[in-house]
């Protein structure tokens, strides 16, 4: 007999990879985003190195919530939201759970495809290895509070871009030392270690308090 | 306390008071502005620009103290579910985004003479753009769920991510701040304020807030009264199916 909750992260994992491309499509969206700004800013590859961090992580920021409108909508859609209510494991846990299981779907693959990527816009290996440091770390905070937005917005028809502009401020922090860490790693006047931990600290944070105010949220949807 | 949170002593409670704190809000405006621009001096730096202040801080106070009287509705709301914070809760949005609005406005207006430029990416200012950004989703946010017991849980949810989040947010956008920039026009203390100037400032905070009080109890009440009209309606409407 499996526990709920693992059965719950099977399920979810293999909801990711079979519906909606899976991971690729998040990966090709990322690719999309960090193509267009040389477009936007000129092919000058010594502006491309230096901003680069900073491009990789508005990339990855846009990436990880806007594909994330959709992490209760189906649920309640469908009904299986109402059956994971009903269940014994506590909403709080279920929502801990649906996250680990989209970080792992989709923003492990931008965290993997990033130093790729990195290599296009020019950077060296210091900043490729602390930016994809960086994204490893942060992405775990931008996934959990998308959760509160999704959880939100889980009862309406056009909830994405409601979410991300009630997301988006709360994850400027993560974005502030996300990127100073990033380009701390390639020189500068601070340590790497100091935004790094302050960073793993937001990401703990969120871990620890955005399960239960997603679940407070998808609640008051419910009744 | 309990027995005025009952709506329908609030809304007597609230007619009683808004003629008052209306006068009293409009005289404590009106002698403030006069020591604004007549009674107290310019600035010997500044010169008349510094009249701006009296304006931008209690401004910049109020943004702040508004987004307090959300949270406190906020836990009304989710913990004893009374409609009246949720009222109170909707009624404050829109203030204190309008508040935190002037403040940006009239920060930009004296940062144009002072720093030569209408907008600096400094600590304060972003983080009073953030407060104001959160403002403008609290409200899509209300805009958008169209039950207003729901739509209250939800606001009240995120105001309080947001209460938790902003000193975090207002602590990193210093860190990123001072990392960008060395602080130079922005000097926190500074020179003291001379009492001559000191007293419009605080008279127009006091009479600031009084005006955010009249203003709220109103809004409150609409709020109340808009949500008897909807019940009514949906009442009629059921009348009408029969």
């Amino acid at each position: 007999m499996k526990s709920p909750l693992a059965a719950l992260l099977l399920r979810e994992l293999r909801l990711a990879r079979r519906i909606g491309g899976g991971a690729a499509i998040g990966v090709v969206f990322f690719l999309i985003l960090v193509t267009i700004v040389p477009f936007a800013i000129g092919p000058d590859l010594n502006l491309l190195s230096r901003i680069g961090p900073a491009i990789l992580w508005i990339a990855a920021l846009l990436a990880t919530l806007l594909g994330q409108d959709r992490l209760f909508q189906s649920d309640h859609e469908d009904g299986s939201l109402d059956l994971l209510r009903l269940s014994d494991a506590p909403l709080e846990l279920i929502v801990a759970i649906k996250c680990i299981a989209h970080w792992i779907a989709t923003c492990l693959p931008l965290v993997v495809a990033a130093p790729f990527f990195g290599l296009m816009l020019a950077m060296d290996a210091t900043a490729l290895a602390g930016t994809t440091a960086t994204l490893l770390v942060g992405t775990p905070a931008l996934t959990f509070l998308g959760a509160i937005g999704a959880a939100l917005t889980a009862s309406m028809r056009r909830g994405g871009l409601l979410s991300a502009i009630l997301i988006l401020p709360m994850a400027i922090p993560v974005l502030i030392f996300g990127v100073s860490a990033a380009s701390a790693a390639s020189g500068g006047t601070i340590p790497f270690a100091t935004p790094l931990l302050v960073l793993a600290g937001l990401s703990l944070a969120a871990m620890a308090l955005a399960p239960f105010a997603a679940a407070a949220a998808l609640r008051g949807m419910g009744d | 306390m309990w027995k005025y949170a009952n709506p329908a002593n609030f809304l007597r409670l609230a007619n009683a008071l808004i003629p008052w704190t209306g006068a009293l809000a409009v005289a404590l405006l009106a002698f403030g502005l006069w020591g604004a621009f007549f009674s107290s001096p310019a600035d010997y730096q500044q010169g008349e620009t510094v009249r701006i202040m009296y304006i931008h801080v209690p401004a910049a106070w109020l943004s702040m103290f508004c987004y307090g009287v959300m949270c406190l509705s906020a836990l009304g709301t989710l913990v004893w579910r009374h409609p009246l914070a949720d009222a109170a809760q909707k009624a404050a949005a829109p203030l204190g985004a309008a508040f935190t609005f002037i403040c940006l406005v009239t920060g930009s207006l004296w940062g144009k003479p002072m720093w030569g430029t209408w907008w600096v990416w400094d600590a304060r200012l972003t983080s009073v753009l953030v407060l104001f950004i959160i403002y403008l989703g609290l409200i899509a946010l209300w805009q958008t769920i169209e039950e207003p017991p729901k739509a209250a849980r939800a606001a009240a949810i995120l105001t309080l991510v947001g209460a938790v989040n902003l000193p975090i947010i207002k602590f990193s956008v210093d860190w990123w701040s001072t990392l960008h920039q060395p602080a130079s026009v922005f000097r926190l203390g500074g020179p003291t304020i001379h009492p001559s100037m000191l007293w419009p400032l605080l008279v127009m905070a006091l009479g600031f807030t009084i005006l955010f009080f009249t203003l709220h109890m109103m809004s409150t009440r609409n709020e109340i009264l808009r949500r008897r009209l909807r019940r009514l309606s949906i009442l009629a409407a059921q009348e009408d199916a029969r």
